[in-house]
């Protein structure tokens, strides 16, 4: 809401020095948040007068152009000229070249002199052009920043006005008016006007407040007038769409005067267009007073006025030209022959007032907040009027707002006020809250004495009473947002001013610090940066292609996934269901920054879609669900499992004498899979693994040993690699870093340490070349038997010496026993043991 | 291996002319050659051979002890003497010498061992966190270390507990002003949470009065990305909810937290603003010492008294108990606290923008 300086003084003892800057610094104090200055003269300054065009010759030019050649008055006759820049003229007299052809002999102008600066840096200087010296301009609306019209200059008579020559122009046009700006909250409805702001300032500088709405005296009606019916069958909806309609009639109005500067100027300044005297009345109200207000063009009218709800299909065409089709929830307002306007957000064009206007019919009327959003939202037609009715509008003020749009188009446009007066409805009933005494200190920590409890609910408007207990308030009509005693302690505390509440500090009770998950994960995040991995954070939308690609072993089979309903871009339009997409994407980033080794990883959740998802049906405000309900709300929810990944290209280190940097590698993905495996104390069981987005030879299956699944590791595909720019060899791992909380132990029991000596052996085993290592090791694991304390693969070989189609594995084999030194034999037995599993199980020959 | 050359030219030959045992000036004169050989042995094969020479089997002194046995008993005792004290001397040398070339030897090897240590090569990368992370395991740090605890909770919410249990209405402007990603379809009432205040409502339905809880976490408003705004961003919000609280312990609690983030010299200024779940409302500013520029009040975040419908959501009686809550964005902590100029830096994943920081905050 911008607020002019000059509308805000005549309610409100703004001081005569004081800037937008000044006023927003006192209203932030009561909780409104400064947004921004508007101040004409930033960017427009003198010299810029009054002129009277006192001769002008048209001078044909080669161009093809007319041009004027004029002599200007800009001092009074028979005065002297004061002003010294170059290029004014001591004889009061300018000759300036204009290009325009809208204005005569004797018109008065505003003449920008020589030393003047119009927006957008403009400066104005005495110049030859056309064979003239110019000593200045005579000015369009759009060159004073005051309008959009540029096919003439501004002849003064057209906005009604006759000057002195040589009287100040910024000041005629009130350019010397400045707005604050502020933000206005979804609670405070009533600072979307001045009347509103104005009380506010008062409150924040304990000054007085001037109500513009007491002083408008509404005179007594001598009857009903313009017939109004409110239909709206109240019993199908939650509240009435419409609870107050006032209607008042002016006629022999002239639409075609223009609209007075100063009207102009704070319209302007308050950011909104200036468009037709009669239109500008109507949002003039409603910025003083807050009350939108819609002018109907009364000859267009066909009989009596109905507010309603729409029947399903019917049709409006809005005042921006467009056909709407409306919906049954909609509050219409029709006449005769339909909906004429949907109700506090847009009129029809078929009774839209017009230059050629001359009986209006003015609505002033109170909606339901909610049924005005949602037709707006429907229409998608946010408009000042829906703003200041989803907020929440004093339902008193209509009357005082017709009247006093009755005595503008009577004052300005000429017209005649009808002494008849429409008030259908029946006004809400004021909230009526009671406030315990105390309640207010012991909410907020400071000892309010009642003094300030009373005086500043008073001082709001409210009516208060001492009742037994406390305190009965009766919330002033304009301040809809007040119905719990919750809401007037804030005012109380707002008013008194929140900088006199004290600093105290609660003591909780004693807790149980980080849970062991969230002590889990940080262990986890922080051991791979410790093993060379840098984190990052990339967005979690995907693509459904990334999805498809990432999200499920198999190519070809579509991906459940979570999809946005207002996407930011349509191609990531879905949750991720994989974290690698949005890690790659980061990667290649690096890559094209120049970063030729990576080890990048990132935790964060994805969110795979169960068999339904959400729920049809939401719980009411202000009420605890049932558990069922609760359940139901959750089990709608998407599983959204924390995952951890892990993205590597180039090498562990950079190239340098002395050191020979290692290639990351498949088995270096694998490593950061153990890795996390090794900090949670949680064993991972590798196995040969097959992911689409993997390289078919090179990627391994983590699962725990309980034999459930936890993710992949290994190479990715060169043909995806080579769609994503990324270097070959590129290796990822993701794993589900939940599942490997749950599975780590709660508890970590000791084992006792063997003391007794080591006896090691060492096995060749050949085996057929697709057998996998990890399987042989897990057999002689299990064939050694409990003497068996680790087992090691330490080489792999094929070639000379062994048969084609075979390899040989060598394995380090640890015994030891828990009570005793091991003797050869018994070594040796268990190493017989475990080669004669391996032998059983996969025809292993020792070599 | 080559035979040793015995020392001063002389060769083991010369040098087996083996005195007579009793003959004290020519035991003398050969301990005196094999005290000069083990002198000037310069280094331990010098040594080594000199050893041979003057101590091995075919030494002068060695051939001269051998011949004790043959002389009479008189004699016998005369020559063990002086042949004991000779060998004894060469000995005690020999001993001597060693010591004294090994460490030579020793200090040599570590001055040949010498490298240019500024030319060292890095061998292992080092990894960072992403400084989100840690910023945001600092701020639980200091909750923690108040008696409070961490909650979190999903990412993809009810519409119910990201907006009605926190009172929002159905139709409230304020639910609009979210900017909120919904979940197709509009139907399953699901949205990308605007905010962690679900976690709070969470925790309320959760956890035994009194509650103390801190909720960091992922939250999502339909921003384009820009310097200063962000699609996915990060939060902390906190809730208490207790017998007897004012706005007064949410001003000390948010005081005694902006000091263990800025210093002893922060504050914390309330100014009215409006929240659905809180009435009374304020808008938190800190005064922050460090600022660049100079000490300033950088607006930080929102906070207020828990609304009684939210406490009648969670099932709390509004009678019985009080509680505030607050919420601050992690990525706008770390912009005017660290000094982030543009929010690209926080979201693109450049490891520069990680490494910098490190492993702590």
């Amino acid at each position: 809401m911008r607020i002019p300086l000059s509308w805000l003084r005549e309610y409100a003892q703004v001081p005569a020095d004081a800037t937008a800057e000044d006023v927003m610094a006192d209203l932030v104090k009561v909780g409104l948040e400064e947004e921004d200055v508007h101040r004409p003269t930033d960017s427009i300054s003198g010299p810029i007068v009054v002129g009277q065009v006192l001769s002008l010759v048209k001078e044909p030019q080669s161009n093809g152009k007319t041009i004027n050649w004029c002599q200007v008055r800009v001092v009074p006759e028979g005065q002297p000229q004061t002003l010294t820049h170059e290029g004014i003229d001591p004889s009061g007299v300018q000759g300036i070249v204009c290009g325009a052809h809208n204005f005569t002999e004797g018109d008065k102008v505003v003449v920008t002199l020589p030393g003047a600066v119009l927006p957008g840096d403009f400066a104005i200087s005495a110049r030859t052009t056309y064979g003239h010296l110019s000593a200045g301009m005579i000015a369009s609306v759009r060159e004073l920043g005051i309008g959009e019209d540029h096919d003439g200059i501004l002849v003064l008579s057209t906005l009604g006005l006759d000057p002195e020559v040589g009287s100040d122009a910024l000041e005629l046009l009130g350019l010397y008016d400045q707005a604050a700006e502020i933000n206005v909250t979804p609670d405070r409805s009533h600072c979307f006007s001045i009347r509103g702001v104005a009380r506010e300032y008062a409150h924040a500088t304990g000054t007085s407040f001037t109500d513009p709405a007491a002083g408008i005296a509404v005179p007594a009606a001598s009857g009903p007038g313009y017939p109004v019916r409110i239909a709206d069958d109240a019993g199908a909806y939650a509240a009435p769409g419409c609870d107050r309609f006032v209607a008042r009639t002016v006629t022999g109005v002239d639409a075609s005067r223009p609209t007075p500067p100063w009207m102009a100027s704070r319209l302007r300044l308050a950011g909104m267009r200036s468009i037709s005297l009669v239109v500008d009345i109507s949002n003039y109200v409603m910025l003083e007073l807050g009350q939108p207000l819609h002018f109907y063009d009364a000859d267009a009218l066909r009989g009596g006025i109905v507010v309603r709800r729409a029947v399903a299909g019917e049709q409006l065409q809005t005042l921006d030209d467009k056909v709407r089709t409306l919906h049954e929830q909609d509050v219409i307002i029709a006449d005769d022959r339909g909906p004429i306007g949907v109700a506090g957000v847009m009129g029809g064009a078929e009774t839209e007032v017009s230059s050629t206007t001359t009986r209006v019919l003015i609505e002033a009327a109170h909606f339901s907040p909610i049924a005005i959003a949602r037709s707006r939202r429907r229409h998608k037609l946010p408009s000042e009027a829906s703003k200041r009715f989803e907020r929440g509008v004093d339902w008193e003020v209509a009357d005082e707002a017709a009247q006093r749009a009755v005595e503008l188009l009577v004052e300005l446009a000429g017209g005649t006020a009808e002494d008849t007066a429409t008030d259908e409805g029946t006004r809400p009933a004021p909230a009526v809250i009671d406030l315990p005494e105390g309640f207010a200190s012991r909410l907020i920590g400071v000892d309010y004495t009642p003094e300030q409890v009373q005086g500043t609910l008073a001082d709001l408007g409210a009516i208060v009473e001492e009742v037994p207990g406390g305190l009965r308030v009766t919330a002033p009509s304009w301040r809809p947002d007040l119905r719990i005693r919750e809401d007037l302690v804030e005012e109380v505390a707002r008013l008194v001013g929140y900088d006199k509440i004290p600093s105290t500090l609660p003591v909780a009770p004693p807790g149980r610090g980080l849970t062991r998950v969230q002590q889990q994960r940080r262990r986890v995040l922080q051991g791979l940066a410790d093993a060379g991995l840098v984190e990052v954070l990339s967005y979690p939308f995907a693509s459904a292609a990334q999805n498809d690609a990432f999200g499920t072993p198999t190519a070809g089979e579509a991906v459940a996934a979570v999809k946005l309903a207002n996407p930011l871009s349509a191609e990531f339009g879905f949750l991720r269901t994989s974290i690698l997409p949005g890690l790659l994407e980061t990667a290649r980033r690096n890559l094209s920054r120049g970063f030729r080794d990576l080890a990048v990883y990132e935790a964060g959740l994805v969110y795979l879609p169960g068999d339904t998802l959400g729920s049809a049906e939401i719980p009411p405000l202000g009420a605890r669900p049932a558990d069922e309900v609760l359940d139901g709300l959750d089990a709608g929810l998407p599983v959204q499992p924390q995952h951890i990944g892990a993205v590597l290209f180039g090498h562990d280190s950079a190239p340098a004498a002395g050191s020979t940097p290692r290639a990351y590698d498949w088995a270096s993905a694998l490593d950061v899979a153990r890795l996390i495996g090794d900090i949670l104390g949680v064993e991972l069981v590798v196995g040969q693994g097959s992911h689409q987005a993997f390289h078919p030879g090179r990627t391994a299956a983590l699962a725990l040993r309980s034999g459930e699944h936890v993710g992949y590791a290994g190479e990715l595909h060169p043909k995806l690699l080579a769609e994503l720019d990324l270097p070959a060899r590129t290796v990822a791992m993701e794993i589900d870093a939940d599942a490997l909380f749950e599975a780590a132990a709660d508890l970590v029991v000791a084992r006792p340490l063997s003391t007794y000596p080591l006896s090691t052996q060492d096995v060749a085993l050949v085996v057929d070349r697709d057998v996998v290592a990890g399987d042989v090791l897990e057999t002689l694991r299990l064939g050694a038997g409990e003497l068996l304390e680790d087992v090691a693969l330490f080489d792999v070989y094929q070639g000379p010496g062994i048969e084609d189609g075979k390899k040989s594995l060598a394995f380090g084999l640890r015994f030891r026993a828990a009570d005793r030194t091991l003797t050869a034999d018994e070594a040796s037995a268990s190493r017989t043991a475990a080669v004669a599993a391996a032998a059983e199980k996969f025809g292993a020959v020792q070599r | 291996m080559s035979e040793p050359t015995p020392p001063n030219g002389g060769t083991i030959e010369a040098a087996s002319a083996a005195p007579h045992p009793t003959d004290e000036a020519a035991v003398q004169s050969a301990v005196d050659a094999a005290l000069a050989a083990i002198a000037d042995a310069a280094d331990l094969d010098e040594l080594k051979a000199a050893r041979l020479a003057h101590t091995g089997e075919k030494s002068p002194l060695s051939l001269a002890n051998r011949q004790i046995g043959s002389l009479d008993k008189a004699e016998k005792a005369t020559a063990g003497k002086l042949m004991g004290a000779a060998r004894s001397r060469v000995n005690k040398a020999l001993a001597d010498r060693t010591t004294v070339l090994e460490e030579e030897h020793a200090a040599r090897i570590l001055v040949e061992e010498a490298v240019d240590v500024t030319a060292a090569p890095h061998r292992r990368r080092a990894g960072a966190r992403h400084p989100l992370s840690t910023l945001s395991e600092r701020v639980g740090d200091i909750f923690v270390g108040m008696g409070w605890e961490i909650a979190e909770g999903p990412e993809v919410e009810s519409e119910w507990f990201n907006f009605d249990a926190l009172n929002f209405a159905p139709d409230h402007p304020a639910r609009e002003m979210q900017d909120t990603f919904f979940i197709d379809p509009p139907e399953s009432h699901l949205v990308l949470r605007t905010h962690t205040s679900p976690v709070q409502m969470r925790s309320l339905l959760e956890r035994d009065l009194p509650v103390y809880v801190l909720c960091p976490g992922k939250t999502f408003r339909t921003d384009e990305l820009d310097a200063t705004h962000t699609p996915v961003f990060h939060q902390f919000e906190g809730l208490a909810v207790d017998k007897g609280l004012t706005m007064a312990d949410l001003r000390g609690t948010l005081e005694h937290f902006a000091r263990q983030m800025f210093g002893a010299e922060a504050a914390i200024r309330l100014r009215p603003n409006f929240f659905p779940f809180t009435e009374p409302s304020a808008e938190m500013d800190i005064f922050h010492p460090g600022a660049k520029g100079g000490p300033a009040w950088i607006e930080w975040g929102g906070c207020g008294m828990v609304h009684p419908n939210v406490l009648r959501a969670a099932g709390v009686d509004p009678e019985v108990y009080s509680g505030f809550a607050f919420g601050m964005g992690i990525e706008r902590t770390l912009m005017f606290r660290n000094d982030v100029p543009d929010m690209h830096d926080m979201i693109e994943g450049d490891i520069r923008f990680s490494e910098h920081f490190g492993m702590e905050i």
